[in-house]
């Protein structure tokens, strides 16, 4: 498949030619083989899965594990370590909430300044409700990770270390295997949240060697509602579960409950099947463009932008702006609030996000009050960071 | 472009907010966020023995909308009762901005009129 001609596999742009998405680090769009994959679960197998002895349910079955294991092997894991959840902020708080309970005074955990407010505020909250603390690895002017103070705040003190992949601000690359080494090098636990390099980087779990990896279905193509914990098997079967109900059960009396085995001792309640499936199309449809192809499109298209856009007079970068930036641009326009760009851009149907994009103690930390993000994925073209660098140039007319 | 929402005088109060800055004395300020853009308004108000605004201040940050719905409304609420202020409602801040606000937009118009009724309501207490 050419990756050039693919903006037609997905409805919402195929139908409106004049749009010009820019916020797929918000949401990926949709592409046809996950919309037809949802409906056809609804259409011929929509039964509960895993205790019905009838066929449709046996279907559903089938498809729901299927998908499973097909995801397990797209990040290299095994079946029994892919826990399905309803995205990485879920993920996130499953793993926060199990890993916590055995926290006490003296211990810490390890985060960092870049991350996400839902790698950030759970454990910001658990540290009060049980004693522990909570420290964050600071940053560069230019957005990374200052590695000398990741080396130093990781003591042997340090029970937890959870950090995100892929800025979600900035598309900063944080080297993942390299904060995970020094993580198991204390004895610590390392969780790489992955929400924002799922849909851009090849992750090996094995490779990294994180002990958890988190990501959602819908920044990689797949429905909102659904998403992913990978977790060590050693791991996963010690710890406690962090929701109790059906399936999660193998046999419960008045008194006690005996968890099911894994992955389902993790998954409480009938799951979000369709979606489930429906992100299996989604890595259906990433594997059939190619993870390389997607990587080397986005990593020309990045170039291209940061290229262009750096023409605009009193425009401001954020992020490194190499190779460790990715799929993401982050600027703001002198004098010009990055909401006023935003809604300028939203005239010439240009769809970026602005604001502190979930990140407050970033921004802070970089000492903005926010920045306008553009964040690219495979269906984007030159000719959108055309057309963008057009509008932001008539944003600052209209602001002179 | 949306030359309809960013009309001059939208621009003026933005770029020249008037009563900007704290008051050292004043009988209540109130603080209130935008969660959603991180825009931050916090309110100064001096009331005479009257019970007539005296004076106005505001401090923050936000996009135009925002701050210029506070330059405006720390003008307009000049001399009013508090009596009559609290009788302001959004059509009161949407005739003043004299600008259509689409749903968007409408949380950065009304910041300065919540943290105005919210730091009424904790000065009436």
């Amino acid at each position: 498949m050419s990756i050039n001609a693919h903006k037609k596999d997905f409805p919402m742009l195929a139908g409106q030619p004049q749009l010009v998405y820019l916020d797929s680090g918000a949401t990926s769009q949709t592409p046809q083989p996950v919309l037809d994959a949802m409906n056809d679960y609804y259409n011929t197998c929509n039964a509960n899965i895993h205790r019905g002895v009838y066929q449709v349910s046996t279907e559903a079955t089938k498809r729901y594990e299927a998908t499973r294991e097909k995801i397990a092997a797209f990040i290299g894991a095994q079946r029994e370590e892919l826990i399905f959840t309803s995205g990485a902020t879920m993920s996130l708080n499953l793993l926060a909430y199990s890993l916590c309970s055995t926290l006490k005074q003296g211990d810490e955990v390890v985060t960092t300044l870049m991350e996400h407010h839902s790698n950030f505020v759970p454990w910001q909250q658990l540290a009060k409700q049980h004693g522990f603390t909570m420290r964050s690895i600071g940053v560069t002017p230019d957005g990374r990770l200052n590695m000398e103070e990741a080396a130093a705040l990781i003591s042997p003190a340090t029970k937890i270390v959870t950090f995100t992949h892929m800025s979600n601000a900035l598309g900063t690359i944080n080297p993942a295997k390299e904060l995970c080494a020094l993580a198991h090098r204390v004895g610590a636990v390392a969780i790489v949240d992955g929400a924002q390099s799922i849909a851009h980087m090849q992750v090996d779990v094995k490779n990294m060697n994180c002990d958890f990896f988190v990501f959602s279905g819908h920044k990689m193509f797949g429905p909102k509602g659904i998403g992913c914990l990978y977790g060590k098997a050693t791991l996963l079967k010690n710890m406690q579960p962090f929701l109790y109900g059906g399936d999660m059960i193998s046999e419960v009396t008045t008194t006690d409950t005996c968890f099911n085995e894994l992955p389902y001792k993790f998954e409480a309640g009938t799951p979000n099947i369709a979606d489930a499936i429906g992100l299996g199309a989604a890595v259906d449809y990433i594997q059939s463009i190619g993870i390389k192809n997607v990587i080397q499109h986005e990593a020309v298209l990045t170039r291209y932008a940061l290229d262009v856009l750096k023409n605009i007079p009193n425009i401001t970068f954020y992020g490194p702006q190499n190779a460790s930036q990715y799929a993401i641009i982050s600027f703001n326009l002198k004098g010009i609030h990055a909401h006023d760009v935003a809604t300028l851009l939203d005239r010439e149907h240009i769809a970026v996000r602005a604001g502190h994009h979930c990140a407050m103690p970033f921004m802070t930390a970089l000492g903005v009050h926010g920045t306008v993000r553009v964040s690219l994925s495979s269906y984007n073209t030159k000719e959108d960071i055309d057309k963008l660098h057009d509008a932001l140039l008539k944003v600052q007319k209209i602001f002179k | 472009m949306d030359e309809e929402l960013y009309r001059e005088h939208i621009l003026d109060h933005y770029k020249n907010p008037r009563n900007k800055g704290a008051l050292s004395d004043y009988s209540f300020k109130h603080k209130e966020y935008n969660p959603l853009c991180g825009d931050v308004l916090e309110l100064f108000l001096r009331v005479d023995e009257k019970n007539r605004v005296a004076e106005t201040g505001f401090e923050g940050h936000g996009c135009a909308i925002s701050q210029a719905s506070a330059s405006l409304l720390t003008e307009y609420i000049k001399g009013k009762t508090i009596d009559e202020l609290k009788t302001l409602t959004t059509q009161d801040i949407l005739d003043m901005l004299g600008v259509p606000i689409n749903d968007a937009r409408m949380k950065c118009a009304m910041l300065s009129l919540k943290t105005l009724e919210q730091g009424l309501y904790a000065f009436s207490q």
